[in-house]
């Protein structure tokens, strides 16, 4: 008997992925594997097809004119291409953007939409559900005493923890987050983190992100992206202090880029 | 440290001309609109009574009121409103949130500019064509509001599309990537912000129609007509063919009458764009981004 480690479960398996838009390559030869539980990080330049791989895994690219991609992505050993119905396999992937997009809908409706979109009605199930994203999501003690107030009014760094709140409330096994602290301070940048430190033990994280430092804080493991290609994927910390297989991931990891 | 010199002053010159002339021209604009207003008013207001609004013209069309053609134009308007309203919505919502960008919705947006470029005699002759002849309409309020409205599609068109497209496009792609599906998103997000552009690209356009004659020459305006339409198949008198007869087909017309009847058309007019103008302050106060 073969005394193994129990092999962590892949969630997203990514084989010889392409994408173009209008036939104009801009992310090639990805493989790599997203482990159930982990939280993945992505680094990389801007322009380096960081957001166009989160695109891919919600098949956004159905949504985009244009956008084309080869290759294999399977979530759960299930091609992206085979769900009949790309609203379920939406409805299940969390999203949240660079910038916050507060609906122009009361703070309440934000995170019930998702809720209400599959069916739920009863006022008591939405309102339980409101409450434990907010409080996940660290903005229910802030916005407790005006839910029924406009979520695009809120400050920029509200906005964006609602919207992790709404991405919660389709209770995600994926969630991805392109560069969420960007228009953010550092006080909630650090209460996000917090955040989604927790949420590992819930669902599967994809963190794309041009701090490098954040992907150390947070990654389990992380892959590198540059102009267009994939580099390379390893152990967060090895990206940092051990080996890597292309010089350029050190020198990218430490500021001596170009 | 801080003084003017040459090209400030040179700059500071031109720009004053140029803001002369932009206000210039914008004055020149406002002048018709006073000239015809003000004519209207003084020599059609003295016409204007009660009895002038709810009144048959009498004697010839010489003497009374313009009850039948008061009610005719707005009965034209409503049943022009119902039929182009719907179609060109959803035709909007079809184009702005559904429609690849490919030459199927091309040649479609051809075919919507082109129509809002032919004149509307032509309209009338397509009218009297399709709907008093080949439909059996007869010259009928059906027949003339049918053909106002296909007059007054492609502007309903082209308003909707564009208040549907000032929605920005993150609100979409956030539903999207919940897994709303493109209705979802139309219905919770896009229209309840877009509908004050909407509505107000609707009343003004219809609006519009109620001065229209020529389309409704052919297709159900009477010359003349002794009673009230009872029905959508029955001719009617129209404001705007009124006003056309009585200036120029009829001897002996008093010189006020012509003008209160155009004082009348344009009180409706200014009417309902002054509703569709206050609905939209309504509108923009509870406006969410």
């Amino acid at each position: 008997m073969v005394d193994a480690a129990p092999q962590p479960k892949v969630k997203v398996s990514v084989k010889d992925l392409a994408i173009q838009y209008g036939g104009k390559a801009a992310l090639s030869g990805v493989n790599l594997e997203i482990r159930e539980h982990e939280i993945f990080g992505i680094i990389g330049p801007a322009g380096s097809g960081k957001t166009s791989f989160l695109r891919v895994l919600n098949r956004m690219d159905e949504m985009t004119t244009g956008m084309t991609f080869t290759g294999t992505v399977a979530i759960d050993g299930r091609d992206v291409r085979a769900w009949r119905n790309l609203y379920a396999l939406r409805s299940r992937i969390g999203v949240v953007f660079p910038l916050p997009v507060g609906l122009p809908l009361s703070i309440y409706d934000n995170v019930a939409l998702s809720p209400r979109l599959r069916g739920i009605r009863s006022a008591s199930d939405l309102d339980e559900i409101v409450e434990r994203c907010l409080r996940r999501a660290a903005l229910w003690d802030e916005v407790k005493d005006r839910l029924q107030s406009l979520g695009s009014l809120l400050s920029g760094g509200q906005q964006q923890r609602l919207t992790i709140a709404r991405a919660l409330s389709q209770e995600p096994e994926l969630l991805l987050l392109d560069e969420f602290s960007i228009a953010v301070d550092p006080v909630t940048t650090m209460k996000i983190e917090d955040v989604l430190k927790e949420l590992r033990s819930e669902m599967t994280i994809v963190l794309v992100t041009n701090l490098v430092q954040q992907a150390r804080r947070l990654a389990d493991r992380t892959a590198f992206f540059l102009s267009g290609a994939f580099v390379e994927v390893g152990k967060t910390e090895d990206l940092f202090t051990g080996p890597v297989t292309d010089p350029r991931t050190r020198e990218y990891v430490e500021g001596r880029f170009g | 440290m801080f003084e003017a010199r040459p090209i400030n002053r040179q700059n500071q010159t031109i720009e004053r001309i140029w803001r002369g002339v932009f206000l210039a021209m914008t004055l020149v604009l406002v002048i018709p609109v006073l000239v015809i207003l003000g004519v209207l008013v003084v020599r059609g207001g003295p016409m204007i009574s009660w009895a002038f609004l709810t009144t048959e013209p009498t004697n010839g069309m010489t003497e009374g009121g313009v009850l039948p053609a008061l009610l005719g134009t707005i009965a034209l308007v409503l049943v022009a409103l119902i039929a182009s309203v719907p179609v060109g919505v959803a035709a909007a919502v079809y184009l702005s949130e559904y429609a690849a960008d490919n030459w199927l919705t091309r040649t479609i947006n051809l075919a919507i500019i082109n129509l809002a470029g032919v004149p509307s005699i032509v309209h009338a002759l397509f009218g009297l064509g399709a709907f008093v002849l080949f439909f059996q309409f007869g010259t009928s309020i059906l027949a003339a509001s049918l053909t106002l409205a296909v007059m007054a599609l492609p502007v309903v068109i082209v308003s909707t599309r564009e208040s549907l497209q000032a929605v920005p496009m993150a609100f979409r792609e956030a539903c999207w990537n919940m897994g709303a599906t493109r209705w979802q998103t139309i219905r919770t997000v896009v229209l309840p912000n877009s509908i004050s552009g909407i509505l107000t690209g609707v009343i003004l356009e219809v609006s519009r129609t109620a001065g229209e004659t020529a389309p409704i020459m052919f297709t159900g305006a009477a010359f003349f007509l002794p009673f009230l339409p009872q029905s959508v198949y029955d001719q009617t008198m129209a404001l705007s063919l009124h006003l056309f007869v009585i200036s120029t087909q009829v001897p002996g017309v008093p010189d006020g009458l012509p003008y209160g009847v155009a004082l009348v058309l344009v009180g409706i007019v200014l009417l309902m764009n002054s509703v569709s103008i206050a609905f939209r302050t309504w509108l923009r106060g509870r406006k969410k981004w």
